[in-house]
């Protein structure tokens, strides 16, 4: 028990734990203090000084979430000398932002525009202080004109992913949140995993924006318009539609893509189940002809960047399989087709992703041209409300086959330590030849920042491993490097939670909400009454009637992926992405 | 050269061009080091008493009690501990540490190894701005001399205490003169200060006990050590006791460094220095551009804290401008936010937007564009960066602007069209 103290806050006394700041202290008091930059566990460096409050007898203001309470003390959150300080604070933030709210992608998540109810301030009188600045615009777009140097975004790629891609450069008014000589991000080694995109207050960091593109392709009566969309995206898009976290939308979303006018709607799942077959394949032969191990699943871009740019000697422990939206851009793409006698060129495929880190997996030269689009989880919702669907008042309905089904597997891709699973079902049953009914390898499961579990089934020993976060990867990889981790498998998702937690999904994430999404995607698992990826009837229907065996030649082709430590992403990002897109579809 | 003056008898500047700097056997001739030799006869916890005794203050701008900044550090039961000696000097107008290190490099040394004595430290830095050249050249062999005679290094003149001293070159921004930011620095990262509570004595470097003085309350040390608190304590006030060195700079016939004892009066100081030039006394600057504005009606009043608070002012750093009655005062505050804007770290909003607004309106109220309403908001500014900024470089930025304000306020009033 944490030693208890006696504190005033507005006059009123309370029993508070000793050591806890003011800001929480105020927060369990049900007064509520308004912030910019703080943002528990990753910015609590007294930034902007919005949280100000009085203390008495101490000479100046004090910053609320870095100040903790002493016995004692005498706090007063909304004192004339408050407000003004407030007030005045968010006008010079305000005269130093360039303020275009109506055209802003951050709509309602802006914190900026969400304190303003708490300042209170009518008119910004100070001359406008911000410059104009070009945009950077790639995958991720850095807009510096909205940029109120919070830096969570700096702590954000430290704290989180260990990259340190966004630093502070500068002094005073003249310092700036930007890589290192103000790179472009596209020339640094940014994963573009977008969880500064997540954490960011403003519009300053957002994803570039695909949805006039996608709107145009679906009007163009020459374009067959195929959509999937990720494990990830049914736990959570309810949300941007006033659904409580963790509630499942798959009928009303597939209602929604239809509605918007594409011309089948298959699911990212079903390319799930497909790179369960072929990882768990190429993990057995991996094992049986001592390849190299540990193993590294493959199907996070973030992840598969980070070790390319950092970990080039680790490129071989690489799972060959690509990811599964670009393993089911590959197969749409080369089958369809065939199936709905349809010109490949007249094919448009449209990926909705929990993650910003797809929309430049698909500029890998060996998965470019197989998806066309990728839509984060917010750009989905800002279309389908653009075209003025009512999403809930929508009658349920089902996904397209054949890849539309999928297996209770692939539906836990979405949470860290999913894939782990999935993979573990298929390939211990085929390592062992028996087939098991209880599929739960729970010590995969949690929110722990790395999870190593072993698995003893009959003459089975496997010792895996799973890391989400890439700084948690990097404590692993350097680990396995030292020989002081010895593993077969590792699981690694850049972002907290996995795909759950990506840098396209709904603002904010915490971790409530991550639980109850991560929740919702394993109801969806107990719930199906297939749970392994091989027993999805249509994965095996595709290995009949196209592809042969698991890892095939014609598989290899079409499903597997190589590795460079020097991609050629300069050439790649050079050209403009609309360069690109002409090139690649032909327009 | 640093030109320099004394009333009465110095104590800082007792070996000043009396000895050679790059000779450490002039330094111990003169009685160098014999502090020291004393020092280790006697308790860490005796001298402490003495230092507390003796009520020597930071003069680094602050005043805080050096005998309380010790007794923190020494009570700590972690280790090591650290004792950083700031030689940072930013404060436009202040030369003081510098002519102390150009001149007598040894004091410093001395008083360093002797706070790391009474503390319990066993490493040290002397922390110095990047341009003081001249300075560092002897320091660094001041330091190698130390060594060799067994001064600094592992048991001390053959006692059990040993004190390890090394140059750290600053990034030469003001900011880095702030302890908690000097600190950061040091440990290689990006000068910004740290949120205090905890106090560098109690969590410094590297989250270790670390005191850090200004070059010139080190330099005190030796001399309270040998001579006793009695002896340092007949110098200056009740409240202020030693000696202090003054930059004068500005509207002054001659510039330069003078040692008074606290209790001086400012316009003595000034007659000393040859008076005001160019005109009449308008107002002095006292303790840096951070520090007060003194009015010509004011400046008959003793320097040491006690007398000085009564005007809202006090000797900060011991840096004197002196502005003639041909200065305009907008154009003073433009130059002082200028140099504000410039260097404020960027780490906090108030500080970072609030210089740089406020920068703009008075050159606005300069170039008579401004009204009344920009006069407001430019004291509106002003004083929530006093209250609002993150470390003491934002909360005094705008000092002589508020003070300015009020003590020459028909002033300001008559750029307003
Ligand atoms: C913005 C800022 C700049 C400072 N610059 C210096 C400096 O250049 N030299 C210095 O000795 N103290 C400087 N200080 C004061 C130090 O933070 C610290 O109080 C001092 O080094 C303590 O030493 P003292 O107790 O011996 O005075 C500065 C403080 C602030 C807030
Ligand atoms: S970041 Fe917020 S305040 Fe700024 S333009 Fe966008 S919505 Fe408006
Ligand atoms: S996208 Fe990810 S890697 Fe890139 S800057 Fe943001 S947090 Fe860092
Ligand atoms: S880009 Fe966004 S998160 Fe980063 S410092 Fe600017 S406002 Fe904050
Ligand atoms: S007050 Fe100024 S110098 Fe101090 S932390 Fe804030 S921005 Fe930096």
């Amino acid at each position: 028990m944490k030693k208890l103290v006696d504190i005033k806050i507005n006059g009123k006394s309370y029993l508070m734990p000793e050591g806890i700041t003011i800001l929480e202290a105020c927060k369990r008091a049900g007064i509520h203090i308004p912030t910019l930059c703080y943002l528990e566990g990753i910015t609590e460096g007294g930034h902007c000084g919005i949280c100000v409050v009085e203390v008495k007898g101490a000479r100046n203001l004090q910053r609320a979430c870095i100040t903790k309470i002493k016995e004692g003390m005498e706090i007063y959150t909304d004192t004339p000398l408050v407000r003004k300080a407030r007030k005045t604070i968010y006008e010079l933030t305000l005269a130093n932002h360039k303020s275009t709210c109506p055209a802003c992608q951050k709509e309602e998540p802006c914190e900026i525009r969400k304190i303003a109810k708490n300042i209170g301030l009518s008119e910004v009188e100070v001359e406008l202080l911000f410059k104009e600045h070009e945009k950077d615009r790639s995958i991720i777009n850095r807009d510096q004109t909205k940029c109120i140097e919070c830096r969570r975004c700096v702590n954000t790629c430290e704290k989180i992913q260990g990259i340190n891609t966004l630093i502070v450069d500068g002094k005073g008014f003249n310092s700036r949140i930007s890589p290192p000589y103000n790179l472009p991000l596209k020339n640094t080694p940014c994963v573009f995993c977008g969880q500064c995109v997540v954490r960011c207050p403003t519009g300053a960091l957002t994803e570039k924006d695909d949805t006039e593109k996608v709107l145009d392709a679906l009007q163009d009566p020459n374009k067959y318009v195929v959509v999937s969309f990720a494990p990830a995206v049914r736990a959570s898009i309810g949300e941007l539609f006033g659904l409580p976290p963790g509630t499942l939308v798959i009928g009303k979303l597939v209602a929604a893509l239809r509605k918007l006018g594409f011309d089948k709607v298959f699911d990212v799942n079903y390319g799930a189940d497909l790179t369960i077959v072929e990882e768990a394949n190429e993990l057995i032969e991996r094992i049986k002809f001592r390849k190299t191990l540990p193993m590294f699943t493959s199907c996070c871009p973030a992840w598969v960047k980070f070790v390319e740019e950092f970990y080039p000697e680790m490129i071989p422990n690489l799972s060959t399989c690509k990811s599964p939206q670009a393993m089911l851009g590959a197969v749409i793409k080369n089958f369809l087709p065939e199936l709905e006698n349809i010109p490949k060129d007249k094919i448009v495929h449209v990926t909705i992703m929990p993650c910003t880190a797809k929309k430049y997996e698909i500029l890998r030269p060996d998965i470019m041209g197989d998806i066309d689009y990728v839509l984060t989880v917010r750009e989905l919702a800002k279309m389908i409300k653009i075209a003025g669907i009512d999403l809930l008042s929508l009658e349920d309905e089902e996904e397209d086959i054949p890849f539309g089904e999928y297996s209770g597997a692939a539906a836990i891709f979405g949470v860290t330590g999913g894939v782990m699973e999935a993979a573990l079902r298929t390939a211990v049953e085929w390592l062992t030849g028996e087939t098991f009914s209880n599929l739960d390898f729970v010590p995969v499961r949690g929110m722990k920042n790395i999870r190593i579990a072993e698995i003893d089934i009959k003459d089975l020993k496997l010792k895996v491993a799973v890391a989400h976060t890439l700084k948690a990867a990097q404590e692993v990889l350097e680990k396995i490097k030292n020989k002081e981790l010895d593993i077969q498998f590792l699981e690694v998702m850049a972002c907290p939670g996995g795909c759950i937690g990506g840098g396209g999904q709904p603002i904010p994430t915490t971790e409530e909400i991550l639980r109850k999404r991560a929740e919702a995607l394993y109801t969806l698992d107990k719930n199906k009454e297939i749970r392994k990826s091989h027993e999805n009837p249509f994965i095996k229907f595709l290995y009949e009637k196209f592809l042969g065996n698991y890892g095939s030649e014609k598989a290899h082709k079409l499903l597997h992926a190589k590795y460079s430590h020097k991609p050629n992403w300069d050439d790649i990002f050079n050209k403009s992405y609309e360069e690109i897109c002409k090139e690649v579809l032909k327009y | 050269m640093i030109d320099f003056k004394v009333i009465g008898t110095p104590i800082l500047l007792r070996n000043i061009k009396k000895i050679d700097p790059e000779s450490i056997e002039a330094y111990i001739e003169t009685g160098g080091y014999e502090a020291l030799k004393k020092a280790l006869k006697k308790s860490p916890d005796e001298l402490l008493e003495e230092v507390k005794k003796s009520e020597l203050r930071g003069r680094g701008g602050a005043g805080f009690p050096t005998g309380i900044k010790f007794e923190i550090a020494k009570n700590q039961k972690e280790t090591p501990k650290f004792v950083v000696v700031n030689a940072e000097e930013g404060e436009p107008g202040t030369f003081k540490d510098r002519i102390i290190l150009e001149n007598d490099p040894h004091l410093v040394i001395e008083g360093a190894i002797l706070a790391a004595y009474i503390i319990g430290a066993n490493y040290g830095y002397i922390a110095i701005r990047p341009d003081y050249t001249l300075a560092i050249k002897r320091l660094e062999k001041a330091i190698q001399d130390a060594y060799k005679y067994g001064f600094l290094g592992d048991n001390i003149l053959g006692s059990n205490f040993s004190f390890h001293l090394k140059i750290k070159r600053g990034a030469g921004a003001y900011i880095c003169g702030e302890e908690t930011a000097l600190l950061e620095m040091i440990e290689g990262k990006r000068g910004e200060p740290r949120k205090k509570p905890p106090f560098p004595p109690q969590k410094g470097l590297y989250g270790k006990p670390t005191v850090v003085n200004n070059v010139e309350t080190l330099a005190n040390l030796p001399f309270i050590i040998y001579y006793g608190s009695e002896e340092f304590k007949k110098y200056g006030v009740e409240g202020s006791y030693g000696t202090k060195l003054f930059c004068m700079s500005g509207d002054v016939s001659w510039k330069g460094i003078i040692e008074i004892p606290f209790g001086v009066k400012l316009s003595e100081i000034i007659s000393l220095a040859g008076g005001v030039k160019g005109g009449k006394l308008k107002a002095v600057i006292l303790g840096g551009v951070s520090g007060s504005l003194v009015k010509y009606d004011e400046v008959d009043i003793e320097v040491d804290y006690h007398s000085l608070g009564r005007i809202q002012a006090g000797p900060g750093c011991g840096t004197i401008i002196v502005l003639n009655d041909k200065r305009d005062i907008v154009d003073v505050c433009e130059n002082i936010m200028r140099f504000f804007k410039d260097e404020s770290c960027g780490k906090c909003f108030p500080c970072r937007l609030g210089t740089e607004a406020s920068y703009r309106i008075i050159k606005k109220i300069k170039e008579k564009k401004a009204n009344l309403h920009d006069l407001f908001n430019l004291e509106r500014i002003c004083k929530t960066m006093k209250n609002a900024s993150f470390c003491g470089l934002g909360q005094t930025a705008p000092n002589i602007i508020l003070q300015s304000l009020q003590k020459f306020k028909d002033e300001w009033l008559s750029h307003i069209s």
